[in-house]
């Protein structure tokens, strides 16, 4: 892939991993390449194997085929090496009740070998700084919100400088500001050069701060690349908001573009059902090919579009306004939009409930 | 336990572990004048840290104490019904309950041999039980895993930590026994089984020496509970099933049916602590119930780690 560089530069890197729970694949040959300093989003559906494979990846579950590196170790024979180097956030938090929040990031600091009992304080007391915990420092970890436990287990993670931060569902719990804190967070660690490795089924959450991502499906890895490459960049397609459909898709067929019908939702319905009265304006929906992005998506440094704009000249969108407008069709509303990851992500792992399992 | 260290990975293994991440260095400049300069980059302990952090969390729990209160509450029942009943009738009762109106140092002693065959299992098995699963079914076991604390290094300091309660569960009963029995009795020479006698600060060594005999009596089934721990993630099975076995095993030691398996029953030698209280001290059911007890502690330990070793740590 065009982002990723030679296999010493990978901070993740496994391949054909592979674990079996009895009959069940719960991984099934998975080929993750994450670049250091990414922050990578891992997607999936519930039970897709996100969990699992990010147990493999600490050691937690033995793989029952394939081989991995982590931070450039061969794991999980050098287990003990690699972890201290990193931190991680698994299946949701986990502490001791009874104790308050910094006994828990002291009790968890003293299990690591290279945690120095001297700093140990001022490491506890700038990780719960870091998520915003101060105030809730010697409180019993029993009488705090799941929100905080949540940011607990970030800051578990942030106990040392880490080269490599694991979070399984970090915003899972969290209000809209602490959604926000955290994303900023992740950005901060990005920054720092740490490598982030965020699992989440939330994809405006992984659109908005991943560099990368990869998505699961059924246990297997089903697409991986930069966020640009898995939206498809350079497809972006146009929206027309009119009361005149049907004049307004003879002249997109006119262009070469191939209209469809949706309602009056962003995504497109079944084409040509229900034909729209004069007054209530129906949506149009049409592929651009070869067009820009549009402004504000990301800059990508994607080079597969012009290939594609070869084959089919590119049609700009003022071009298709132009001819709605001199065709005599009302045009109400016209957009430009990028293909979601929400997109990709359904048409590679099932829509709703029918998720593949 | 320690002889197959090399296998897995356990940081715990060489005591020279190469040049390592320091998190020493970062974290001075986080937290100011923390002064972790010459911090070395290794602790000196490989374990030290850990353990004081496990006995702590062991102590803190309110679940602890209350077992400890418990216990204690065993020799100030039998001190205070002493104390407002009439005299004893000699050959009634436990053992040496008769003599506490004379002694008060006798309380202890007869709460402990009150305290064997189910209260003290009782809490050993709680604390044994919980050690792996505990952690598993609270969920803290894969952040520990993760910090990560070594497979092997947490099972010692697990095993450790029960150690640590079984050697504060009899004295806990032993010291509040004298305490109680010198508050509501006369304290004064003692008669031993022997039938010599010996000053009050002797017979505290003897208290003592009984107390530690049940420690080490409870080794074994330190060790069973710990096994049975790594087998589950409900620290309630755990538990359970170790209190059962320990009450299972006086149960066999009973029957006289089975008299060749007596003498490799963990609870065996549990009561035969009377040998303490001879002049002079005959040290061999002491021995026995060690050897006894080290190989149980041998045996479940191996299994322990077998099993902990290649876990899937999926909780």
């Amino acid at each position: 892939m065009s982002a990723a560089g030679p296999a010493a530069e990978l901070s993740i890197e496994t391949t054909g991993l592979t674990k079996r729970f009895g009959q069940q694949m719960a991984v099934d040959g998975v080929d993750l390449a994450v670049p250091k300093g990414a922050v990578f989003g891992f997607l999936g559906p519930n039970g897709s194997g996100k969990t699992t494979t990010i147990r493999l990846l600490l050691g937690l579950a033995t793989a029952t085929g394939g081989s991995m590196r982590v931070l450039g170790e061969e794991m999980p024979g050098k287990l003990n090496d690699v972890l201290p180097r990193v931190g991680a956030l698994v299946e949701g938090p986990a502490f001791y009740p009874f104790l308050s929040g910094a006994a828990n990031l002291r009790r968890m600091d003293a299990a690591d070998p290279y945690g120095s009992g001297a700093t140990r304080r001022a490491r506890v007391h700038s990780a719960l700084e870091r998520v915003g915990l101060t105030h809730a420092a010697d409180k019993l970890v029993r009488a705090y919100s799941l929100g905080m436990k949540q940011r607990l287990g970030i800051a578990n993670a942030l106990l040392a400088p880490r080269e490599l931060l694991v979070l399984d569902e970090p915003t899972n719990g969290l209000d809209p500001q602490g959604t926000r804190e955290v994303r900023s967070l992740v950005r901060s660690l990005a920054a720092d050069g740490a490598t982030v490795f965020v699992s989440s089924h939330l994809l405006a959450e992984v659109e908005q701060i991943c560099t990368h991502a990869a998505i699961m499906s059924a246990g297997r890895l089903v697409a991986q690349g930069t966020l640009a490459e898995l939206r498809g960049a350079g497809q972006a397609r146009i929206r027309v908001l009119t009361p005149d459909p049907g004049t307004a898709a003879q002249v997109l067929a006119g262009l070469g573009l191939t209209a469809t019908l949706g309602t009056d939702g962003r995504t497109p319905g079944g084409a040509g059902s229900g034909a729209a009265g004069s007054g209530t304006d129906a949506a149009l929906f049409a592929s651009l090919p070869g067009a820009p992005a549009p402004a504000g998506a990301p800059a990508a440094r994607e080079d597969g579009g012009s290939s594609r704009s070869v084959e089919r000249a590119a049609v700009q969108p003022e071009a298709v306004v132009a001819a709605l407008v001199a065709a005599g069709v009302r045009v109400r509303g016209f957009a430009t939009e990028q293909a979601s990851l929400e997109d990709r992500f359904v048409a590679l792992t099932g829509e709703g409930f029918d998720v593949v399992q | 336990m320690s002889s197959n260290s090399s296998s897995a990975g356990d940081p715990a293994a060489g005591p020279s572990v190469a040049p390592a991440p320091g998190h020493s260095e970062a974290a001075a400049g986080a937290g100011g004048d923390s002064g972790a300069g010459a911090a070395p980059v290794r602790r000196g302990s490989l374990t030290g840290d850990l353990l004081a952090s496990e006995l702590g969390v062991l102590f803190r729990r309110r679940r602890t104490w209350a077992m400890l209160c418990a216990l204690a509450a065993i020799p100030i029942l039998i001190a205070v019904a002493v104390r407002v009943s009439s005299a004893v009738p000699a050959g009634r009762g436990p053992a040496f309950l008769d003599r506490i109106a004379q002694n008060g140092l006798f309380v202890g002693v007869t709460a402990m041999v009150v305290s064997v065959p189910l209260f003290l299992p009782l809490t050993v098995g709680v604390v044994a039980g919980d050690t792996i699963a505990g952690e598993a079914g609270q969920g803290t076991l894969r952040y520990l895993l993760v910090a990560p604390a070594g497979r092997i290094r947490l099972l010692i300091v697990k095993y450790a930590g029960a150690a640590v309660f079984v050697i504060v569960a009899p004295l806990v009963v032993a010291l509040t026994g004298a305490g109680i029995g010198a508050a509501l009795f006369p304290v004064g020479p003692v008669t031993l089984l022997s039938g010599d006698t010996i000053g009050t600060g002797e017979a505290m060594v003897r208290l003592l020496l009984i107390a530690a005999y049940l420690a080490v009596s409870l080794l074994g089934l330190s060790a069973i509970g710990l096994f049975i721990s790594t087998l589950t993630d409900v620290p309630v099975g755990a538990m359970a099933a170790t209190v059962v076995l320990s009450v299972v095993a006086q149960v066999l030691d009973a029957l006289p049916q089975l008299e060749w398996l007596h003498p490799w029953l963990f609870s065996h030698y549990w009561l035969d602590f009377g040998d303490l209280l001879r002049q002079p001290v005959s040290w061999d059911s002491f021995t026995a119930n060690a050897l006894l007890q080290g190989g149980y502690v041998a045996v479940f330990g191996a299994l322990a780690y077998g099993r902990f070793i290649t876990k899937d740590v999926l909780s």
